[in-house]
């Protein structure tokens, strides 16, 4: 960072305009306290060079918007201080393992059918009673840090294993289906376990931890395919035995 | 051109809601949002969502007539009685079915949805995931979708993520459908559909120092505004009290519902000196505390002249991380600062948009087949000041009424041949306009437009307001629009042309803010939110009444209309 300013190198690449290449543009940046790089981004993209695409919304780690590759790890830009980004240019590159729509920018769409694959939604093991179904506050606490979720893509790319299996559900839909299976309030177990327990499912995972390394809420998606595998030899037990 | 029964925008709490029950409805859908809906702003909320459950051993007294009251009271009696009710009634079945949709809120030992207290409340009635209560209800329902999607027996129910409503389709007195742009594409097309709802959440970035998403522009407000449907009530916007300085990322009120303290420069918890909150201290509602924040800076008594310090540290690390975990982390990661150790250094921020787009009490505007639903809307239940954890509540009950009423609009309507020519004309018009804005020669930096909007609004329409400010700033507002009118876009490319897309969305957010000075130079009274310090008082005889907003060539054309009364007389707001 030279001064109060600091140069970020940033991918750029627009797969519709045929012969265009990918190629990393930099971008000098005033610094000051509290700047993160999605001010950063802003800041380039409203005052420096207005053609600069990335995604943003929420601003406050909430809505998972601007996960990308900042300066040699996965991140959100918006939770993400310039300040201790040290010298060298800060390097912004989009999610792997995805199609690339513009610059910063890639097609979700792959991400959200493995995510839809592990049918992301309660199946209720009892009809409803009139008020709430009742959970104690202990088998509530299970589902801390899976319900946490923010579905930002950012373990899945980070994922070595998703770069070699296209076809691997990957840790974002694994870890949803824990939160499925772990709710005491749901009854699909059997179901949801048969889904994660094929070929591309959590016998996959090589258990390097990047994903949860890599997580910018601080979760651990590997755990919850360790739980999954866990709870899968269990049920076979239980089926040999009865 | 693309075809639905009813088409949604905006994929937030109050549309996915709608999305569902329209779905239960056999109607088929389209759901349009500019972000994909996963992204909305409503999964940031973050404290809880009111219901009188009377789960909290202190709550067992609590009723939804004590909820109406309580936000009848809290929006300085401005809100439509008959709506209130309906809301608080309403609110213990919403939050039950989200429950059994899967919704994680947290629990009490014997297993029950947990309640907290916030401001404004007589009982403990904000039920509540940790404090990530909008992330939890965003994904039960968006879950509840894919469950839909996924039920072969369904209609349809298809998406389109980052598509932008810029038009709507006006045919006589019917709403024919919409007209959007694909971000992804910059392609211009209609949509056609019997009834068309508005859920495009709040306004908040008309302000500099919002809590809100970068995203809520208000551009889902001024397109009905645009078509001819009136605005309601937009003078009144929340300020809200704890918002981290600099960012103005929120800090939930469940901070001080759970026991936060409030500071000033001499650790003094100044709400004591203050006679609307010196009983309820750090819970009074958030006009009150808001306000006398500001009365703080102005006597010089806010730490380094700007702002607090939220004191959580007498609540223990335990407690700390059980209950307030997400902001414990926001306040880590973006100040630098561990609440269990050091108080979080606050300041009041731009936080809610009580008023919006006009609506009756099932989300009907007068312009037959288009409803509104949320944020962007103003049934009005909110009146002059929102309580805490009433606007989820808001989204859900009136995303289900509205998406209920539309249904059944649907079923009895026969869309007439010339809506489909009014629908074609309108893409057509849209078309036009976006491509004379990527081929005109303008010359103004539409950066610098708005930024000077947002200062404008910062800094003369905030929690404080007077006639030489608001005069001032209307005349700001319409030399902004009227150099708008030769604003310039530089980057001509049509795949994610971001530029393109924010200076739309600028027109749009001009005429909101618009409305939003003239309906508070005109209001001559202090009422909620609202506080003129050259009219100080609540003025019932002359001004218990809602301000519409009506679009003009010439800018907003204000009327007024009655406050729905019956339930709880007008009387002063104590504390
Ligand atoms: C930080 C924060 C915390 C909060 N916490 C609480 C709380 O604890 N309790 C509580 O009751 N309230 C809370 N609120 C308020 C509450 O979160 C919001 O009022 C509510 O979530 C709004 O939901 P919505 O569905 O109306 O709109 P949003 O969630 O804002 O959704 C709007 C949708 O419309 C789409 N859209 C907008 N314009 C267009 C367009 N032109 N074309 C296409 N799509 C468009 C967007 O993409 C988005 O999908 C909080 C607010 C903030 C800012």
């Amino acid at each position: 960072m030279g001064g109060n300013s600091a140069t970020f190198r940033i991918f750029r690449h627009d797969p519709s305009v045929e012969g265009e290449e990918p190629r990393f543009q930099e971008y000098e940046v005033p610094v000051r306290q509290g700047l993160t790089v999605l001010d950063a981004l802003f800041h380039i993209q409203e005052r420096l060079d207005s053609s600069l695409a990335f995604r943003a919304s929420c601003r406050a780690a909430a809505c998972g918007s601007c996960a990308m590759h900042i300066a040699g790890r996965y991140g959100l830009a918006c939770q993400t201080q310039v300040g201790p980004l040290g010298d060298g240019p800060i390097v912004l590159r989009p999610l792997a393992h995805l199609p690339i729509i513009r610059d910063l920018v890639v097609d979700m769409g792959p991400f959200w059918e493995k995510y839809n694959k592990i049918r992301p939604f309660l199946v209720p093991g009892e009809p409803a009673p009139e008020k709430e179904r009742t959970q104690s506050p202990d088998d509530r606490d299970k589902l801390e840090g899976l319900i946490d979720c923010i579905l930002c893509g950012i373990c899945s790319s980070a994922c070595a294993v998703g770069g070699t299996d296209d076809a691997y559900l990957g840790p974002a839909a694994l870890l949803n289906a824990n939160r499925f299976v772990q709710d005491t309030r749901d009854g699909a177990a059997e179901e949801r376990l048969r889904i994660v327990d094929g070929e591309h499912g959590v016998w996959r995972c090589h258990t390097i931890f990047s994903c949860q390394e890599a997580c910018p809420k601080g979760l651990d998606p590997t755990g919850a395919i360790m739980t999954l595998r866990r709870t899968i030899i269990r049920h076979r037990w239980k089926k040999l035995v009865r | 051109m693309h075809s639905h029964d009813v088409l949604i925008v905006g994929g937030g709490l109050a549309g996915l809601r709608a999305a569902v029950e329209l779905n239960k409805a056999n109607v088929k859908v389209g759901l349009i949002s500019k972000v994909h809906p996963l992204r909305s702003h409503s999964v940031a909320a973050q404290g809880g969502i009111n219901a009188s459950l009377g789960n909290h051993p202190r709550g067992d007294y609590d009723t939804a007539m004590r909820h109406a009251f309580d936000t009848v009271k809290g929006s300085d009696f401005l809100a439509d009685q008959p709506a209130v009710v309906r809301m608080a009634k309403d609110a213990p079945l919403r939050v039950y079915e989200i429950e059994h949709w899967g919704c994680p809120f947290s629990r009490t030992d014997e297993g029950k949805i947990a309640q907290r207290p916030f401001g404004g409340a007589g009982f403990p009635r904000t039920c509540y995931a940790s404090d990530k209560t909008g992330l939890a209800m965003m994904h039960t329902l968006f879950e509840q979708m894919i469950r839909y999607q996924q039920a072969a027996e369904r209609q349809e129910l298809v998406v389109y993520s980052e598509w932008l409503v810029i038009g709507l389709a006006v045919d006589g007195d019917l709403c024919a459908g919409a007209v959007a742009m694909n971000i992804k594409t910059g392609e211009v097309d209609g949509f056609k559909a019997e009834a068309v709802l508005f859920a495009t959440g709040g306004a908040g970035r008309i302000y500099g120092n919002s809590t809100n998403a970068i995203i809520n522009s208000g551009m889902g407000m001024a397109v009905p505004y645009r078509a001819g449907v009136s605005l309601k009530d937009m003078e009144f916007v929340q300020f809200h009290p704890t918002t981290l300085l600099g960012s103005n990322i929120l800090i939930s009120e469940a901070a001080r519902g759970e026991g936060g303290f409030l500071l000033n420069k001499d650790g003094h918890r100044f709400l004591a000196d203050y006679p609307d909150s010196k009983k309820a201290m750090e819970v009074a509602p958030r006009d009150i505390v808001a306000r006398n924040m500001a009365r703080e800076i102005l006597a010089g008594r806010a730490v380094e002249g700007t702002h607090f310090r939220l004191d959580l540290r007498h609540l223990g690390e335990e407690k700390i991380q059980k209950q307030l975990p997400g902001i414990r982390d926001l306040a880590i990661r973006f100040a630098g600062i561990d609440p269990a150790d050091e108080p979080v250094p606050v300041q009041p921020g731009q936080h809610y948009t009580m008023g919006g787009i006009d609506v009756d009490r099932s989300g009907a505007t007068l312009l037959k087949g288009l409803y509104a639903a949320g944020e962007a809307a103003c049934v009005s239940v909110h009146g002059a000041n929102r309580l805490g954890g009433n606007s989820l509540l808001d989204t859900i009950v009136f995303g289900a009424i509205a998406g209920e009423a539309m249904a059944e609009f649907v079923a009895g309507h026969v869309r007439p041949a010339s809506s489909d020519k009014a629908l074609a004309d309108s893409a057509a018009r849209e078309r036009e306009a976006v491509e004379r804005l990527m081929t005109g020669g303008g010359t103004e930096d539409p950066v610098a437009i708005k930024d000077e909007m947002k200062k404008t609004m910062m800094e003369k329409v905030g929690i404080f307001r007077d006639r030489e400010g608001l005069s001032s700033a209307l005349e700001t507002i319409r030399g902004l629009k009227d150099r708008y009118k030769r604003v310039r876009v530089s980057f001509k490319g049509k795949v994610l042309n971001q530029e393109l897309r924010s200076t739309i969305e600028l027109g749009g957010s001009l005429d909101v803010a618009e409305a939003v000075v003239a309906g508070a130079l005109a209001r001559e009274e202090s009422r909620g939110s609202h506080s003129r310090t050259d009219f100080r008082s609540r003025d019932d005889a002359s001004w218990l009444k809602h301000t519409l907003a009506a679009h003009t060539p010439d800018g907003p054309r204000l009327s007024y209309k009655d406050v729905e009364l019956g339930y709880f007389e007008p009387a002063e707001r104590v504390y």
